[in-house]
């Protein structure tokens, strides 16, 4: 059974549809891109997958172990947390916060595994630093290292490179490679194409012609159509 | 400077009431700041403001309907509206700021109003500037009064503490710590809730519309110097305590008013750690 399957989703706000009849599914050890153009519903799909926003037909399904809450999640930046004090360490071993329970404070063998996270994104040495002092590559990483406290599982990631230079994207894309080669899943939002193509092994292309497929049915609808970039063929979804 | 201090000395230990505002002026001090910069950093500052007039409307009410002890009016109106507020916030940013103002106002109207229809003394003025603004009332607390205060706000520390690392997870980061499986819905109430209670306990030291002052300056001041959430929380207790204290010894020397002397020692404190943060900054860079 996949990890994570939609079926025939319908995505709005207030009754006003802006997906709809989506269906795909996400394997153990996949890399799917989502791509589409600005207000497509990329952000919106993803909401929707962790639960904080609810489908209007349709639904979604964890399978092969995977609960709900397992999903680790980088989002795009929010506004509060630009001038929130909080230091790195603070926000990494937060991501465990969902396993408490009622249970009010860390134990010990989770801090242990925070650092271990720390040191998987490189930002061990930043723990005590304050977050907002950080690049926008480390604050990235930092975020990265605090879903990884949240899941061993799978990642959904919204746009991870946006705003990050050139080097620190590369960077940031190699270590999200290394994590999925490391086994776990990871679902990505992305604007770059090109990288999408070099990372990913499937692609979800929404807004306008959807397609779900493998990364090579993807090219090859591309090379056939050879319309545009974003023109692939109907897809198995 | 001695005799001063000589004074000071004399009435702490001739004027139990001196001794009662003190205590009950820290407690409320410290409780007050723990939640400051949750207050700042979720846009929560709204629900504090509408909460503080709630209160007085319902001190109002409780003082027209001629109850013994106010708190059992003020304190479930108040903590019912923080409960109302936070979903009509949540729903909808625009329409639940539009409620707050409306509660808010509505209540700041009819508390007044119901103060001069049926007077309870024949100062009414002096009444209303009190529930607006503290009063000598911190001098006339009771035993009773004070245990009941810094139970309250012994409560509301240990919540707190319970409650730190949830306040934090979902203060940081209210998507992600849904996402992962934190009840935020849950710990946004109890974050509201305590809110209310707060409000109800400052009330008496700093009077209804100061509260939000003694809430949010001591975190917004701590904001500047410090960088860790913990250290922040640590900091502004402290700062809220040590200005408590400042505002109530100036107060009793000077014969000023309890409440707003203690926020003009808030306010002071925020500009030196202002400066701090500046030269640090600075320096820094
Ligand atoms: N909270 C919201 N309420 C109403 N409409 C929204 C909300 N969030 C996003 N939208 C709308 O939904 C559409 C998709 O948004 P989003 O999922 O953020 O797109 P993307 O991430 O692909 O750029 C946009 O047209 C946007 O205006
Ligand atoms: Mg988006």
């Amino acid at each position: 059974m996949a990890q994570l399957t939609c079926e025939n989703l319908t995505l709005g706000y207030e009754g006003k549809e802006i997906i709809s009849g989506l269906s795909f599914s996400v394997d153990k050890g996949d890399y799917l891109c989502i791509v589409g153009e600005n207000g497509s519903g990329k952000s919106t799909l993803m909401k929707t997958i962790l639960g904080l926003h609810s489908p209007m037909k349709g639904k979604i399904i964890t399978g092969d172990g995977l609960l709900q809450t397992e999903i680790g999640y980088l989002p795009q930046q929010t506004v509060v947390q630009k001038d929130f004090p909080a230091s790195v360490r603070e926000i990494v071993v937060s991501g465990f916060q969902g396993k408490c329970g009622i249970r009010p404070f860390y134990t010990k063998a989770e801090k242990r595994a925070a650092l271990e996270n720390m040191k998987r994104m490189s930002v061990d040495d930043l723990q005590k630093r304050c977050y907002r002092e950080l690049s926008g590559g480390q604050q990235q990483r930092v975020l990265l290292a605090r879903a990884l406290c949240a899941t061993r599982k799978m990642l959904l990631l919204d746009e991870p490179v946006a705003g990050l230079d050139p080097k620190v994207t590369s960077e940031m894309y190699s270590l999200i490679s290394k994590l999925n080669k490391e086994g776990i899943t990871i679902v990505m939002i992305s604007h770059d194409i090109e990288a999408a193509l070099r990372y990913s092994t499937h692609i979800l292309h929404i807004g306008g012609d959807v397609f779900f497929g493998t990364k090579e049915e993807f090219k090859r609808g591309l090379f056939i159509s050879d319309r545009s970039l974003f023109n692939g063929g109907e897809g198995n979804g | 400077m001695a005799e001063i201090f000589e004074k000071l000395v004399y009435y702490f230990q001739n004027v139990p009431t001196v001794r009662y505002a003190f205590i009950v002026g820290i407690f409320i001090a410290l409780s007050a700041s723990l939640l400051g910069v949750t207050l700042v950093l979720k846009r929560f500052s709204f629900i504090g403001d509408g909460l503080s007039h709630v209160a007085f409307g319902a001190m109002a009410v409780a003082a027209v309907v001629g109850v013994t002890d106010n708190m059992l009016i003020v304190m479930p109106v108040t903590v019912i509206s923080a409960v109302l507020l936070l979903a009509t916030g949540k729903n909808a940013k625009i329409r639940g700021d539009a409620s707050v103002a409306m509660i808010s106002v509505g209540a700041l109207a009819i508390g007044y109003l119901l103060m001069n229809k049926f007077p309870t003394t024949n100062n009414v003025s002096g009444d209303v500037c009190s529930t607006l603004f503290g009063s000598t009332s911190i001098l006339s607390l009771t035993p009773a009064d004070v245990w009941l205060t810094v139970s309250i706000s012994i409560a509301v520390v240990i919540a707190f503490i319970l409650f730190y690392n949830k306040i934090f997870a979902v203060t940081f980061d209210e998507n992600f710590a849904r996402a992962t499986g934190t009840k935020a819905g849950l710990y946004n109430l109890i974050v509201a809730v305590i809110i209310a209670v707060i409000i109800v306990l400052a009330m008496n030291v700093v009077g209804s519309l100061l509260i939000s002052a003694l809430i949010i300056f001591p975190a917004l001041s701590a904001m500047r110097v410090f960088k860790s959430f913990k250290s922040v929380t640590i900091c502004s207790a402290c700062l809220s305590v040590f200005c408590a204290s400042t505002g109530i010894i100036i107060s009793i020397i000077d014969g000023t008013p309890v409440g707003s002397t203690i926020v003009a020692v808030d306010i002071a404190a925020f500009f030196v750690f202002w400066i701090i943060g500046m030269v640090k900054g600075g320096a820094r860079k």
